[in-house]
């Protein structure tokens, strides 16, 4: 089995030698069996099996203690008398953060590192009222309370008369404590099936802590929506999980992953949202360990409340949401965030593991990607290609084939002999490459990256010790330790100019297999008893990605002197991985299904702080029609990492292969993509400043009205873009959800004005990409479309101004060098908001300590639902006064001011007579 | 950032010494300089609008052609003309004007990005032109050889008309040769035939009698079997128990049924049974037959097939005269030596005529695959003077690092590695392929070996004039596609006159 395992899998992603292409037989979709149903795994199946009821935990009042930060005291479990210790914390920024660990555990049990981008600033806790039944505390504004209630246990978070949230109200605080092997069980407990020993297919789980699962429940009343918890191929909004498997959180390299269902992918983010029409919250389990979410959906009359909530609404019609985290290993550690907007849940989410990295404007680009470009010669063909066909593009990609077999960090000899005189070509053409580069290391004695892992002993190892070795592309591979800082800081001084022979400063880099993909290993991942230093994979399971991640990301930063922004794209990833760059939705396949699901894989990450997301335009697996090929470079071009990737075994499918009229399609939705640069960019700025999401779900501006809470076939980009992209084959007509009772909406390619509030019918043909500008916005572009971002820099901008129903707009202007940290070590950019009010666009500063001079200037002006003015003047910083020349379309009232010309980075107010 | 530069100065060499100077509006050809005159109104080239001149080349598109802005990047259709003296002039678009990439060797477009672009017209000029007289010769000498591949292939095609003609005259011949040894042997293995069908009947004869013995001993068997009771009668209730025998099939055998078996008694004896033994016997199945379950599992339609039939012997079908042995012990009782004699004498009479015909008939199959090849090579598509014809039954390889590719036109292209390995067939001869007006550039191999997941591999061959036959490069772009560059003088095309390249070098604009 070993053996055909292997080839099974080198055959189904055949990246492997010819020799083995035409093995097999697996030309279906995923095969389910490979991967775990929570009945297979044992701890996902004992805890299932514990239903709701009532609690055996009992806080233990009197060993309360509380500081001013912190508030801790015991819970003991009445069935085996083992105790708990229970902490609570306040948290800046309207966060309340819960811990349980085991009060004497026989040995340290796992908290996750390195996720918190600091130890989470508290605010003080105190005591409202307190008696034997338990304590009430306070969390300060708007009448919001804890409530810790002694028997059952239970925590109740509560503002006014309303409960927000209730923890193990329905019982399922269950928390598998360290043991013995033998004679430490309590005689009541039967010894399940995997509790000591595990065995999946041919694989065992030797278990040396035997059982140490967790779980815990909480109660949402009166919400019906719940969202988050990516990566699954399914729905924006979750689905209940009754009668079928809980959402699964497990890293995995899933082949030819299916649709609509709950399991595992890539990534994990274990960090879920709650919304009704007056709130959102959100609660982030911090657990890196194999982690399953139960959800399920009933009335507020099937939970007991304890007899201090008996004030709480009686309607048995309320809805609720409850959920229910399981993970393996580890602790419980909660943070509930209690928004009340949604920009509030996304700040406080920021403020506790970071924002989305500053990507290069060049990464905001269009990519151009295959397995494999074959050779130089190839790389340079698609270049001129691209330039000979005039499509922009950014990068040009190169996947594990330009490596000497598969040793990363090395170059294929024959094939890419030269990389520097490649490279060089492309910097000529102001591109970029990115170089795969995956955490798998050949075990090969004459391969310098696998000697310096072995002899610096970085290597993860298996439970006897040894290094752990396992079957991934090159072969036999070893695995490196990312969990341990030594080793990421090697791995990081690897990418330096002197280190990676080849490379040069136009050169990025692509973490892939970073789950870790293990073709001979238990669902194609790592052993569960492998070790990281003192820790067994377990418990580090789904971080090990997100380390890869960030190693690789610094070690780009370093290469040029802590200068340059790193662009890394990973496919593993966990909380906080936005801090390190670009995510993808790994290995899909060229369907409709496929094309359609993008959207809402990646607003999901986007509501979990990963902004920087895409998916392969085309579809990786399988050849796409023409048709599909076209829709999807349209959607891609509205989404935030937008590159074009292929299997090796499909045909060629580069821009210009399907005839003149596709060329042109495909041409024009890059371009659209080219010109919004500059909000693309305005976009990821304010991420990165405020850890508000790119790519948006109605709901999140629009959280009173519910009828966006199901939308996930149109996002908004930012506030002020909504785009609803054509999925669907043979599609003639569709229609878009424009929101906003009191809103009206630009057609951005008509200009034709639409009320919000409504469901737009849209006819479409081959060349639509239905997007609207909301009125009362002001969107920066650059109409002068060139063949990368780099030569578009000292370019003109075009404002279109969008006004409200009042007439009025906004918007702002982001500009830096675009590739350095000078934005943010010397203040090196421009931030203006522009304005329009009463007849009067001004661009005034934003950022008044920054400092940056821009070549470019404003080029036009162009006014959506405007009235044609008798004149308009244009006055400068230094008071000088100049009329401007404008046209009026009073069918379509576009006002067009002809070339203001002003600095971008100037102070001006033009005025509409 | 506003442009400033409305003009420019514009130096050509018209010969070998004039210099004039042209003033025209930056990035307009020499040809569109009438539309842009200096101080009068410009209208757009597609007659859209009219703008003053001084909005021709102010970095703002005012023309929906582009045709204001020749000379900035501010239209995004518009198109950017440099002269690149000393090489040849180009359109670029006008995205490429001061994007800092080099376009025009004659660096105009780059009069304002800062980009350092170095004048390579000159140097680019002479080595096209070289690269052009290269190419030239090449051409010239390839047509040559082209000239004579041509006469070659007419001279072969006549050649191959006239076998042809030759062969189906000559086929005809031996057609009647055929027919008339046909009617020999016939006639001289009838004695022979006469005495194999008295064989025959004898030993059909013998086996009859065999089959009625064998029947016989079964029917005993059988009746044994069926007599449960041992009284010596079959009853109805004996024969109940074989469901095999149900004579509709429907799963029951009625009492009914079995009467009817039973010839409308209740019981039979011995004797009886004889004339009932023909209603049963195809179905019946001995009882120790249908207890062993293995064997009605493995074959339960054979239950169906005679059973007598496992039995029988097959007739020796085989020549005659292999068992030429046999034949003489098993034919000596019975036949006198006269007999035995004349059956020698008629054997190796007919095995004479038999073998005259075969001969006969083996040499009409050679003129008739003669026949068939020189047909199929005349169906071929040459090309339209027949130049492809000497690339037929040809093969010719490229060894590269990994592999020996192998290609034979018209019939096949494969690869097979360098190392050891067997051959992977890489599509058999489909078609020309190339475009409508030069379909005889391109050759198309397709069906080969299939793909994992994919179709089946092909092979696409550009054909470049050479004037080697040779192939020059081997590529698979995209899994299981393969290219192949090839050189052949089959493909030159006749030179054009000399008289496009300047001897001295500065030819103004090389007309291609």
């Amino acid at each position: 089995t070993f053996f055909f395992m292997v080839v099974d899998h080198v055959c189904q992603r055949s990246r492997g030698s010819r020799g083995l292409l035409n093995l097999g037989v697996c030309t279906r979709a995923v095969d389910r069996s490979n991967f775990k149903t929570c009945d297979q795994s044992s701890f996902c199946k004992r805890q299932r099996d514990i239903k709701a009821g009532q609690s055996p935990y009992r806080a233990l009042l009197e060993t309360m203690e509380l500081t001013n930060s912190r508030l801790t005291l015991q819970l003991i479990n009445d069935n085996n008398k083992v105790r708990l210790l229970l902490e609570l914390y306040r948290l800046q920024g309207n966060m309340t953060r819960v811990k349980i660990n085991e009060l004497k555990p026989l040995k340290p049990r796992y908290e996750v590192p390195d996720v918190l981008i600091q130890d989470p600033p508290t605010e003080p806790l105190s005591v409202v009222a307190q008696d034997e039944n338990g304590v009430v505390l306070s969390l300060g504004a708007d009448e919001q309370r804890l409530i810790v209630s002694a028997r059952p246990f239970r925590l109740d978070i509560v503002e006014g008369p309303k409960v927000l949230l209730s923890l193990n109200s329905r019982g399922l605080l269950v928390f598998e404590h360290l043991r013995l092997p033998e004679g430490d069980q309590l005689k009541e407990e039967e010894e399940l099936p995997g509790t000591w020993e595990e065995t999946f297919k041919t694989h065992t789980d030797t278990k040396p802590n035997g059982p140490t699962s967790i779980s815990l429940d909480f109660s949402f009343p009166g919400v019906e929506h719940v969202y988050g918890i990516p990566e699954h191929a399914d729905t924006l909004k979750l689905k209940t999980t009754d009668g079928g498997d809980p959402y699964r959180l497990y890293n995995l390299d899933v082949f030819q992953y299916e649709l609509h269902n709950p399991m595992a992918l890539y990534g994990a983010v274990p960090v879920l949202l709650s919304h009704n029409t007056e709130r959102t919250m959100g609660v982030f389990w911090l657990n890196a360990a194999e982690t399953w979410v139960d959800i399920s959906s009933n009335t507020a009359g099937k939970t007991v409340f304890g007899k201090m909530l008996d004030f709480v609404q009686g309607s048995s019609e309320t809805p609720q949401t409850d959920v229910r985290w399981i993970s393996e290993a580890g602790i419980i550690d909660v943070f509930i965030m209690l928004g009340p907007k949604p920009s509030d849940v996304f700040s406080q989410y920021a403020s506790l593991t970071g924002t989305q990295a500053f990507p290069p404007l060049s990464a905001l680009g269009y990519h151009q990607c295959r397995w494999n470009y074959n050779d130089q010669e190839d790389v340079r063909g698609v270049d001129q290609g691209l330039d000979d066909h005039d499509i922009p593009c950014d990068f040009i990609w190169l996947d594990i084939e330009h490596t000497d077999g598969k040793r990363y960090f090395t170059w294929d000899p024959n094939k890419f002999s030269q990389p520097k005189d490649m490279l060089q070509g492309l910097k000529d053409k102001r591109r970029n490459l990115v170089a795969i580069v995956d955490p798998h290391i050949k075990v090969d004695s004459n391969f310098k990256v696998h000697n310096e892992i072995r002899s610096r002993n970085f290597y993860v190892k298996n439970k006897d010790g040894g290094d752990y070795e396992g079957w991934c592309w090159p072969g036999n591979a070893g695995y490196p330790d990312f969990t341990n800082a030594e080793m990421r800081a090697w791995w990081a001084s690897m990418f330096a100019y002197d280190q990676y022979e080849g490379s040069m400063e136009n050169m990025y880099t692509w973490n892939d297999m970073n789950e870790p993909s293990v073709f001979n290993g238990p669902e194609v991942t790592m052993h569960k008893d492998a070790l990281h230093g003192s820790w067994e994979h377990r418990e580090v399971h789904n971080i090990y990605g997100l380390y890869v991640h960030r190693a690789t990301a610094e070690g780009l930063i370093q290469r040029s002197g802590g200068v340059e922004r790193p662009f890394v794209l990973t496919r593993a990833f966990f909380a906080g991985s936005q801090r390190y760059g670009a995510v993808w939705t790994g290995d899909n396949a060229a369907e409709w299904g496929h094309l359609k699901i993008s959207l809402p894989m990646c607003l999901s990450l986007g509501l979990v702080g990963i902004s920087f997301c895409g998916a392969d335009v085309g579809g990786f697996f399988k050849a796409p029609s023409t048709e599909l090929l076209v829709r999807w470079y349209q959607a891609g071009a509205y989404q935030p990492f937008f590159r074009a990737h292929a299997h090796l075994d499909t045909p060629r499918r580069e821009p210009w292969l399907f005839g003149p009229e596709n060329t042109a399609l495909i041409r024009e939705a890059v371009r659209q993509r080219y010109a919004l640069l500059p909000f693309w960019y305005q976009q990821f700025y304010n991420a990165h400043r405020t850890g508000q999401p790119v790519m948006r779900a109605l709901w999140v501006e629009y959280p009173e009205d519910s009828v966006t809470f199901d939308i996930e076939d149109e996002y908004l980009l930012g506030r002020d873009l909504l785009v609803h992209p054509v999925t669907e084959e043979g599609l003639k007509s569709l229609t878009a959800y424009l929101p906003g009772k009191r809103e009206v909406w630009y057609d951005v390619h008509t200009f034709k004005k639409h009320a919000g509030g409504q469901s737009l019918y849209i006819p479409v043909t081959m060349s639509s990409i239905p997007a609207f500008q909301r009125g009362g916005s002001i969107i920066t572009r650059k109409d002068r479309v060139r063949r990368s971002s780099a030569c578009m820099e000292n370019d003109p901008y075009t404002l279109y101004v969008a006004l409200s129903p009042e007439g009025t707009a906004e918007g702002e202007l982001y500009i830096d060098d675009g590739h350095t940290f000078s934005y943010e070590k010397n203040k090196a950019f421009i931030h203006r908001r522009l304005t329009f009010n009463d007849g009067v666009l001004s661009s005034s500063n934003l950022a008044l300590d920054s400092q940056f001079t821009t070549a470019s200037w404003v080029e036009k002006i162009i006014f959506l639902g405007a009235r044609k003015p008798a004149s308009v003047t244009l006055k400068t910083a230094g008071g000088s006064e100049t009329r401007v020349e404008f046209e009026y379309d009073s069918a379509l009232e576009v006002l067009s001011l002809r070339k203001p010309g002003v600095n971008a980075g100037a102070d001006w107010t033009v005025l509409l007579r | 950032m506003l442009c400033a530069q409305l003009l420019f100065p514009l130096s050509l060499f018209l010969g070998l010494s004039a210099t004039v100077e042209v003033q025209r509006p930056r990035g307009v050809p020499l040809s569109k300089r009438q539309f842009y005159e200096e101080g009068k109104p410009f209208t757009c080239l597609d007659g859209s609008r009219t703008v003053p001149f001084d909005r021709v080349n102010d970095d703002y598109c005012d023309c929906k052609d582009g045709s204001d802005e020749p000379g900035t990047a501010a239209c995004p259709n518009g198109s950017f003309h440099c002269t690149n003296a000393g090489h040849r002039p180009a359109f670029i678009p006008s995205s490429r004007i001061n994007d800092g990439i080099c376009d025009c060797c004659d660096t105009t477009d780059e009069y304002n990005s800062g980009a350092t672009c170095k004048n390579t017209c000159r140097e680019m000029g002479r080595r096209e032109r070289e690269s052009l007289q290269k190419l030239a010769e090449i051409t010239k000498e390839g047509f040559l050889l082209k000239q004579q591949l041509i006469e070659e292939a007419k001279r072969k095609k006549e050649e191959k008309q006239s076998k042809l003609t030759e062969l189906q005259a000559g086929k005809r011949d031996v057609e009647e040769k055929v027919e008339a040894l046909r009617t020999v042997k016939e006639t001289a293995e009838q004695p022979e035939k006469e005495a194999k069908e008295r064989h025959l009947k004898a030993w059909e004869e013998q086996k009859a009698v065999i089959r009625m013995e064998k029947d016989k001993a079964k029917m005993a068997e059988a009746f044994l079997e069926l007599d449960d009771d041992a009284d010596g009668y079959v009853s109805v209730a004996e024969l109940q128990s074989h469901a095999e025998l149900d004579p509709n099939s429907d799963g029951s055998l009625t009492e009914e049924e079995v009467q009817g078996l039973l010839g409308g008694a209740d019981k039979v004896d011995t004797s009886s049974f004889e004339n009932i033994w023909g209603n049963l016997k195809d179905k019946y199945v001995s009882e120790s037959q249908a207890e062993n379950p293995s064997s009605l599992e493995t074959a339960p339609e054979e239950t169906k097939e005679p059973v007598t039939d496992n039995e029988s012997e097959p007739y020796p079908e085989d020549d005659i005269g292999v068992e030429e042995d046999d034949e003489e012990e098993e034919d000596d009782d019975d036949d006198t030596h006269e007999d035995f004699e004349d059956k020698v004498r008629s054997f190796f009479t007919a095995q004479k005529a038999r073998d005259d015909f075969e001969e006969s008939e083996r040499a009409l199959r050679e003129i008739d695959d003669q026949v068939k090849n020189i047909e199929k090579e005349l169906s071929f598509d040459f090309g339209p003077s027949a130049e492809f014809t000497y690339l037929y039954s040809q093969c010719y390889e490229l060894t590269t690092s990994e592999y020996i590719y192998k290609i034979c036109p018209f019939n096949r292209v494969s690869q097979k590695p360098k190392f050891g390995g067997s051959e992977t067939n890489l599509g058999s001869w489909g078609s020309w392929a190339g475009p409508d007006d030069n379909k005889y550039t391109v050759m198309k191999y397709e069906h080969g070996t299939g793909c994992w997941q994919g179709p089946s591999r092909s092979t696409t061959v550009k054909l470049t004039c050479g004037k080697e036959t040779t192939v020059t490069s081997t590529s698979e772009p995209s899994r299981c596609e393969y290219l192949m560059e090839f050189t052949t003088p089959a493909v030159c095309q006749e030179p054009l006159p000399v008289n496009v390249v300047h001897v001295d070098g500065h030819s103004d604009h090389v007309e291609l």
